[in-house]
């Protein structure tokens, strides 16, 4: 597997992270090793086998549809880097 | 007060008026006083108020209206939410984040007069196998402070192995308490998957995610997941299946079927001591009359290609949340919104967490989702349903719980390979979603801890736990 430079920003971007031209090259290593080692999945045959999607053990949890208050506001907004009354604040989205 | 006492032997203290719940903490915080300098094992300590709780305690005790639980002191891994408490999840980009409510795991020991004395340091998000990848510095083992102390749970394997509390709650995804617990001389249990509610727990990969005990006494681990397992309606894949008195079934008798993996201990990667240690405890049990087989199963080498591949998949989804709105870390004056998602997390993630965003980014993306990440999800199902078939045939399975002993500090931190293969043993049993524990059973040559793992069938704890203290007192 080759990863280029193109694709690894991509990536980055889809992560909304920022992969600065000097770390391109030990990310693009780093992935690379890995992806060759989890190459060796291909190795077996897994036609007709359908995809283990959920661990759980349950199925259909269901329960009752009550109101309560988990998180108050007031509780939900003390941990805001920023914040305008009810409100979290974030930078201007529209110019 | 004995060192490394279990909670059996307090409570027998406590009965006995030798002495109080105050004595206890006070005990605990004499010893983190001393080491944790140096450790690194608590971030926090909750000095005051565990202290404050104790005498509560004591007084209920008096009264006759403590819960079961009066007398025990626990610390909890960085990532497990105690409401109006700092966690970290051992990062930056949770900086100054108080926990709005308690995990359920929390609550249910809180409701037995369990005392909390502080918040373990851990791998960032959970993700390591030495415990060096922490924000707040690398935690460092007590039989040998050049050594690591496993992960990536390991702050809280070092509280109990030092003497720093009863028992502690870790998480375990891939070996995350089974790991430190063999590096550090205690036992470390992961239950069944879904056993414990996770409402509370900061995720990591969610269909692996699995919140395990430290303890110096398989009784200990017994009481504490009979009263933290079962029912949450805060968490839909919880499991709903009845939780026994796991504390009373530790009555072991009979004969048993054991396996031993062929490919665990002809690995090259395994350590010869270990590999000693663990053969010898097969043949311990063969003497006693129990059947020890070695049994081949052929997809081990699958089961850690399909943990990287699922569990970096599943966490750059779950830790997409981090992205500097509702809370934790965010840059100063960001120019735009976009510019601010990206600046924080690259910003408050390190290396490891950006690393492995950027894998399960990767394996997610539309060219590469069928080959990578279906493709893992299949032979997950394959390595299940080998293990399941294996327990048919066997009651429990035995191997290393790691390759090694515990490894110098900085040994492998410059190849995440080297670093990932710390799981080779135990990532089979969460690919399965299988419950397993690791048990002291010998030293290596330099002293440091050699752990056992044994692993049976889902929601069979009663017989894993039972079978352990057996294995423990035959040793």
């Amino acid at each position: 597997m080759n990863i280029d430079s193109e694709t690894l920003q991509k990536i980055a971007h889809l992560a909304r992270l920022e992969l600065d031209a000097s770390h391109e090259g030990q990310m693009k290593k780093d992935l690379e090793e890995i992806l060759e080692w989890v190459d060796k999945l291909n190795e077996l045959d897994t036609d007709g086998i359908e995809p283990l999607t959920n661990m759980s053990f349950e199925v259909n949890s269901l329960r009752e549809d009550k109101v309560t208050e988990p998180l108050s506001q007031e509780r939900g907004l003390r941990n805001a880097p920023d914040k305008e009354g009810d409100y979290f604040k974030v930078p201007k989205v529209l110019e | 007060m004995q060192a490394n006492s279990s909670f059996h032997q307090l409570k027998a203290g406590l009965d006995e008026g030798k002495f109080t719940c105050v004595d206890i903490v006070n005990h605990y915080l004499k010893n983190i006083h001393q080491k944790n300098d140096e450790l690194n094992a608590f971030l926090t300590i909750y000095e005051q108020e565990a202290l404050d709780r104790a005498a509560e305690i004591d007084t209920k005790i008096a009264n006759k209206s403590a819960g079961k639980l009066a007398g025990l002191v626990v610390g909890l891994k960085d990532v497990l939410c105690y409401q109006d408490h700092p966690l970290n999840c051992g990062s930056k980009i949770l900086d100054d984040f108080h926990s709005q409510f308690s995990a359920t795991c929390v609550e249910r020991l809180l409701a037995e007069d369990a005392i909390i004395i502080g918040r373990n340091n851990c791998d960032e998000f959970a993700m390591g196998s030495s415990c060096e990848n922490s924000a707040f510095g690398p935690v460092k083992n007590a039989d040998n402070t050049s050594r690591v102390p496993g992960g990536s749970s390991g702050g809280s394997a070092v509280a109990v192995q030092s003497d720093m509390c009863t028992i502690s709650l870790g998480t375990d995804t891939g070996g995350s308490v089974r790991q430190p617990a063999s590096f550090c001389n205690v036992i470390g249990l992961k239950p069944t998957y879904s056993r414990i509610s996770r409402h509370g727990l900061a995720a990591y990969a969610s269909t692996f995610d699995t919140i395990g005990i430290f303890s110096n006494s398989i009784e200990d681990a017994a009481l504490i997941l009979e009263t933290i397992a079962g029912e949450d309606e805060h968490d839909s894949t919880v499991s709903t299946e009845k939780v026994p008195e796991f504390s009373r079934m530790l009555a072991f008798d009979g004969k048993v079927k054991v396996a031993y993996l062929k490919e665990t201990l002809e690995s090259p990667a395994l350590n010869e001591e270990v590999k000693e240690a663990v053969v010898s405890i097969g043949e311990k049990l063969k003497a006693e009359g129990h059947q020890v087989d070695e049994v081949s199963f052929p997809l081990m080498e699958y089961a850690l290609p399909t943990y990287y591949i699922l569990t970096t998949a599943e966490a750059s989804s779950n830790l997409s949340r981090y992205d500097g709105v509702k809370y934790g870390f965010r840059i100063d004056k960001p120019r735009n919104l976009e510019s601010m998602y990206k600046k924080t997390r690259t910003q408050g993630f390190g290396h490891e967490v950006f690393r492995r965003i950027m894998l399960g980014t990767f394996v997610l993306s539309a060219s590469y989702h069928d080959a990578y990440y279906i493709k893992a999800q299949k032979v997950r199902r394959l390595i299940k349903n080998q293990l399941e078939e294996l327990f048919k045939e066997y009651d429990f399975v035995l191997l290393p719980t790691a390759p090694s002993t515990a490894f110098e500090l900085g040994a492998k931190t410059s190849d995440p390979m080297e670093m990932y293969l710390a799981d080779l043993f135990t990532v089979q049993a969460s690919v399965a979603g299988a419950p397993a524990i690791s048990i002291p059973i010998a030293k290596d040559s330099d002293g440091m801890s050699i752990g056992l793992q044994v692993m049976t069938k889902v929601f069979a704890e009663d017989k894993l736990l039972a079978f352990s203290k057996y294995l423990l007192e035959a040793k």
